[in-house]
Formats: structure tokens, sequence, C-alpha cells
């Protein structure tokens, strides 16, 4: 093997390579020792049972809106406004939670994945209406909403669902154990979320892989004009893939209500529903990498969370090392497109 | 309410508007050539952040805004490279800016939270400031009102009435013909794309040096997204583009005079107005449902009622353009 085919292999690698170094950088200027950074996100990560457990719980809402998010990515849709199709999603679980209080838990827990699931799905379909029917664009439509969802959940919080003791803005008073889907080992992770969520990623890849239904997305979100001619009504394809994104996204914002949290709190999506989109675009828009994508983005969140705790380093450092890991693989990742770069400007 | 108390509402959503002006015009004339940068919300925080970082630490608003346009530029050229260099999808490259700035911008300004520093002033014109109502609410007014003033205008004159201007627009509108006139298209859309960032990182500094002095998480966060949709709303006109400005500034200034004079209306009633006002713009101006309205209008009001609602994108917005 020679030094050049060695440096081409070793080539998809360089963006990981590239984004630590400009961390290090930015823990340096700040008079951190890189190391001991690296350590303590580590820690926070992976640490203790207690933490991995919360790595697995911060990763399954995740996973569910990027999952949710291969569907309308491929059919050529900027569905940013899956975050607020996740956080309605919290707040249909809560209104279930809220309403059927008195009910045994498998009565309730279904009423509420269901709810929460269809709350979701309504926020994406006014985004796809509005797109079919109005010809706004969803990027503009998702984030008026996903604004207007995290509005009315401070309403709620503050007015109708305030706790009995005076309305704090934090959150609600919390749900009944019933309500709660069944934790592990005290922890706040639930097993039944992972069996839900393994329903939901083997249906999507199916859904994507082996149905028509699949097909005509693609068509749809590699050329929608051709799609029409072929007979892919763009309508119906973008209504239905948006509907199953948001209600994907519904899954995850109920269990951020039901399992991360104990009651439907202020700050209910924790910028998830935008993380997802990152975990898509650094996935490359392939399903099979998004669960381990999910995972290592997880990690690095959760991880930082413990570096502000020991180093008094703000968390945001998380979010640029994701956003800068996308944004270099985005660049830089696919030599190919580089080689023909260098190629057209030596003929020029 | 008073004549008084009704001088100052009108002063105050003029002032607050000032800033989406610049950020609008700065985005119209990217998109104009061509570029769509979708980085504006990350990228007004961490000028916002900047500006006031540098501001405070050198006692001059000069340094900052210079260091605002300069972070605005940067990431414009991020867009630039990678979505005309490389070819890439300029929503995907835009939309990562956007979170990757505001990451930055919390964590770069997590020491200059809360601080008091320098700002910008006022500014009054003499004579013209004694005017009433007009006086001080457009000639008794922050230095920032001004300069925004200034560049919708100079923008609006660049873009329709000069040759480089036409250049410009040929770039975005139908780049095969502006090339063959003799336009180095790409190099076109890289310098307006940098000179549209340059604006709007400005247009952060002046958030954070006139009008909510000072530095805090997620202090202009959604104004970006604000000024992407009024780009749409404007027709892709700086003129058109400040009106809608002007238009959003209100609603927010009317929501905090609203919140303190009001009583029993939630105070979440009025921050959902932007946000319903941008589905509700967005949907006016490019539905057909203006069209099929229309119809219904006397005839000689039909196409001056279209002209003034309807708008249409610059052609080859978003098409990358290669030369051979």
């Amino acid at each position: 093997m020679t030094l050049k085919s060695f440096l081409q292999r070793l080539w998809p690698i360089m963006p990981t390579i590239a984004s630590l170094a400009f961390i290090a950088a930015l823990l340096l200027a700040f008079g951190a020792d890189p190391r001991t950074a690296l350590e303590a996100v580590w820690q926070g990560a992976f640490g203790s049972q207690d933490r991995i457990l919360s790595t697995v719980a911060f990763w399954v809402p995740l996973t569910f809106c990027a999952i949710g998010l291969m569907l309308t990515f491929t059919a050529g849709l900027w569905n940013i406004g899956i975050e607020g199709q996740m956080i309605l999603g919290a707040l249909g679980a809560s209104w279930a939670a809220l309403t059927f209080k008195d009910q045994p838990a498998w009565v309730l827990i279904p009423l509420e994945i269901l709810a929460a699931m269809m709350a979701g799905a309504l926020w994406a379909a006014i985004s796809a209406i509005l797109k079919t029917h109005g010809k706004v664009h969803e990027i503009f439509s998702g984030l008026a909403l996903t604004n207007l969802a995290i509005i009315l959940t401070n309403y709620l919080i503050s007015g109708p669902w305030q706790p009995p003791e005076g309305g704090s803005f934090r959150g609600t008073a919390p749900f009944a154990t019933a309500a709660l889907l069944p934790r592990y080992a005290e922890s706040r992770f639930s097993p039944l979320s992972l069996v839900l969520l393994t329903l939901a990623f083997i249906a999507a890849a199916i859904l994507l892989g082996n149905t028509t239904w699949g097909l005509k997305l693609k068509a749809l979100g590699r050329n929608p004009r051709s799609a029409f001619l072929l007979g892919v009504s763009s309508n119906r394809e973008t209504l239905t893939a948006m509907l199953l994104c948001g209600a994907m996204a519904g899954l995850g914002g109920a269990v951020r209500v039901l399992s991360w949290f104990d009651s439907l709190r202020q700050s209910i999506s924790g910028g998830i529903g935008f993380l997802a989109l990152l975990v898509v675009m650094l996935a490359a828009y392939r399903i099979l990498w998004v669960p381990f994508v999910a995972f290592f983005f997880s990690a690095v969140l959760q991880g930082s969370i413990t570096l502000q705790l020991r180093t008094q380093l703000h968390s945001s450092l998380g979010g640029i090392l994701t956003g800068v890991l996308v944004l270099f693989t985005l660049l830089f990742g696919d030599l190919n497109n580089l080689k023909r770069l260098r190629k057209s400007a030596r003929n020029e | 309410m008073n004549e008084l108390l009704i001088v100052k509402i009108l002063s105050s959503i003029i002032l607050q508007s000032a800033p989406l002006m610049i950020a609008v015009t700065g985005e119209t004339i990217t998109e104009r050539a061509g570029v769509v940068n979708l980085s504006l919300d990350g990228k007004m925080l961490l000028a916002a952040m900047t500006g006031f970082a540098v501001a405070y630490t050198t006692d001059s608003v000069y340094l900052g805004f210079l260091a605002a346009a300069l972070i605005g530029a940067l990431f414009a050229l991020i867009v630039a490279f990678g979505s005309i260099t490389l070819k890439l999808n300029q929503v995907a490259i835009g939309f990562v800016l956007t979170l990757l700035g505001s990451s930055l911008s919390a964590f770069l300004g997590q020491n200059f939270t809360r601080l008091p520093g320098p700002s910008v002033g006022k500014f009054s014109i003499p004579y013209l400031k004694d005017l009433p109502v007009l006086g001080p609410m457009f000639f008794d007014q922050n230095a920032i009102f001004y300069f925004a003033v200034l560049v919708v205008l100079a923008a609006w004159w660049w873009l329709f009435r000069t040759q480089p201007g036409l250049y410009l627009r040929g770039a975005g509108e139908r780049p095969e013909a502006a090339f063959a006139r003799g336009a180095g298209v790409n190099r076109l859309r890289y310098f307006y794309t940098l000179l549209g960032g340059a604006l709007v990182g400005v247009a952060g500094a002046a958030y954070s040096l006139g009008i909510k002095i000072g530095w805090s998480e997620n202090h202009t966060a959604g104004l970006g997204w604000i000024a992407l949709a009024i780009v749409i709303f404007g027709g892709w006109s700086p003129i058109r583009g400040a009106i809608g400005a002007i238009l959003f500034g209100a609603t927010k200034a009317l929501a905090t005079v609203f919140q303190q004079n009001v009583a029993g209306v939630s105070v979440q009633t009025f921050n959902a107005l932007p946000w319903v006002l941008m589905i509700v713009v967005l949907l006016l101006v490019s539905s057909d449902w203006v069209v099929r309205a229309a119809a219904w209008l006397p005839p000689r009001l039909r196409g001056p009622f279209l002209r003034l609602v309807q708008v249409a994108p610059p052609r080859a917005l978003g098409v990358e353009f290669k030369q051979d």
C-alpha cells in the first residue's frame, strides 16, 4: 500500500480529527486542558451505569426524530419543524396523562402514546398543507410552528396545567406513577421506549427500502418534476411523509415527558429535533447509520453537561463539536468531490 | 393613550426594526445574486456576541461593528465556498452554520453575559427634530436607524439603478446571459454573499449595541429567521423589505406596550404574534389564493393588486452555475 492510498483510506476520519483539533484549540483558549476535558466528557457519558443509562435515555427520542427525518429527507423535504412536532408530542402525552389520570397503566400509556403521535402528526400536517396548498416553504412554517409550540407550552405550564401549589414557569406537577413509562433501575431509561424504537426503526427501514411508497418518496426527493410526470402525486407523498415524521417526533416527545422527565417542562425538547437533523446529515441519509451517529451525539451532549459541572465551561461545547463535525464532513468528507474540484481548477 | 405615548411607541417601533432592516437588506443582496444563505439566525447571534464583546473589551463601538461584520463575512465565505465552489446543498450548510453559530455564541460569550457596556447613542438632527410627531419619530433617533435607512436606500439604488447592480441581478436571474455579457457569475456571487453576510453581522451588532444592549444567551434568537421570511415578503427588494421589517418591529413593540398596559390578556398571545404573522404573510405572497381572490376585483385593479401582493424569487436562486 502506497502512502497516497493509505491517506485516501484514512480520509473519512479526517473531519473527526479536524473537529477535535478545533475543540482542543477552543479549550486551550479558555485555559482548560483538553485531556481533562475529554476525560470529563467520557466520564459524563459512560462513567457509571447510571450515566450510561442516561446516555441511552437521551439517545431514544433523538433516534425517533432522526428516523422520522429519514422519511422527510428522502422525499426532499426540509422538516426543520421537527422540533415543534416533538414538543407537540410531549403536550399530547401530557394531556392524556392529566385527563385520564385515574386509569391503570395499561390503558393510560397506550393512550398517551397515541395522543403524542397524533399531536406530532397534526403539527407536521399543518406544515405539509401550508406547503402543498399555500406554497409556503416547510422551513418557514416549521420554524414558526416550533416557536408557537414553545409559546403554547409556556402558556399551559403557567396557566391551565400549572401545579396546584401555584404557577411556576418550570413545569407541571409530576404525573402519577401509572402514567410514566416503567423505568429501569431508577434511571431515566425505559426499556419499553427501546422496544417502541426498535419497531419504529424496522418499520421505517422496510418502508424506505422495500415498498412502492418508499420508491415514490425517493423519486419525489430526487426529481419532483419527473416524479410528477410519472404519476407520483407530490402532494399525497409530501403529506404522508410529513405525517409519519410528525408521529415519530411525537413519540420522541412522549418519551421525553414520560421517561426522561416525569412531567411537562419548559424546555421539554432540549433541542433534540434540531440535533436530529444533524444526525441524519452526518449519517449521509443512510438509515442504518442513524442509530450509531445518534448514539455518538448523545454521548457527546451528555458528557458536555458533566464537563460544565466539573470545569465551569459552558455545555454548548457539545453543540459546537457536533456542529463542526457535520460542517467539516459536509465540506471535506467527500474526497472525490475535492478531487473533481482540483481537476476543474487545473483545467481553467 | 395620549399623543405622547403613541409617538413614543412609534419611535420605538422604528428603532426596533432597524437591525432587521439591515439584516433583510444583506440577505436580499445575497439572494439577488442567486445564493441562499440560511445561516442568518446563528450568524446574527454570533455577530451580536462578538460585537458586544469587542466593544466592551476595546471600549470602541466601531471596532465592535467591524468585528461583527468580519464574523458575518466569514460565515458567508463558508456558505459561498460550500455552495459555489464545492456545489453542495446550500440549505444543509446554512442550517448547520445556524446551529453552530448559536452554540459558538453561547460558549464564547459565557464571560460577557449581563455586563454593562458601550452602546451607540442618539443622533439628533437639528431643527428637524423639533417637528411635531415626525421629529421625535425620525429625526431624534438612535444613529443605528440612520445607518439602516442609508443601507436600504443605497442597496436599492445599487440593485436597480446602476450597471453593476444589473449584473448582480443577472447572476441570480439568468446567470448564462450575465456570463455571456462578460460577468464572472461565480465571482459576483462570492462577492455579494460576503457583502450580504457582513451586513447581517452588522445587524447583529446593531442589536446588541443599540437596541437591547449587552449580551445574554440567545440574545437575538429568532430574529434571523424572521429576517429570512421578510426577504421573501419583501419580494427581494430592499425598500419593500424595510417596510416588512417595520411591520414586524411593530408587532414586537406592540407586544411590549400591551403587556404593560392591557390587563387580562396572556403574555404568550403577544409573543405568538410575530410567528403567526410570518405564516400569514408568506401565505399572502406565495399562495395561489391571492390570484383567485384577485379574480373578484374589477379588472382595472387586478394588475396593480397582484403586483402589490405577489412576489417571485430570482429565477436562478439556489441554482448552481457551471461555467463552460
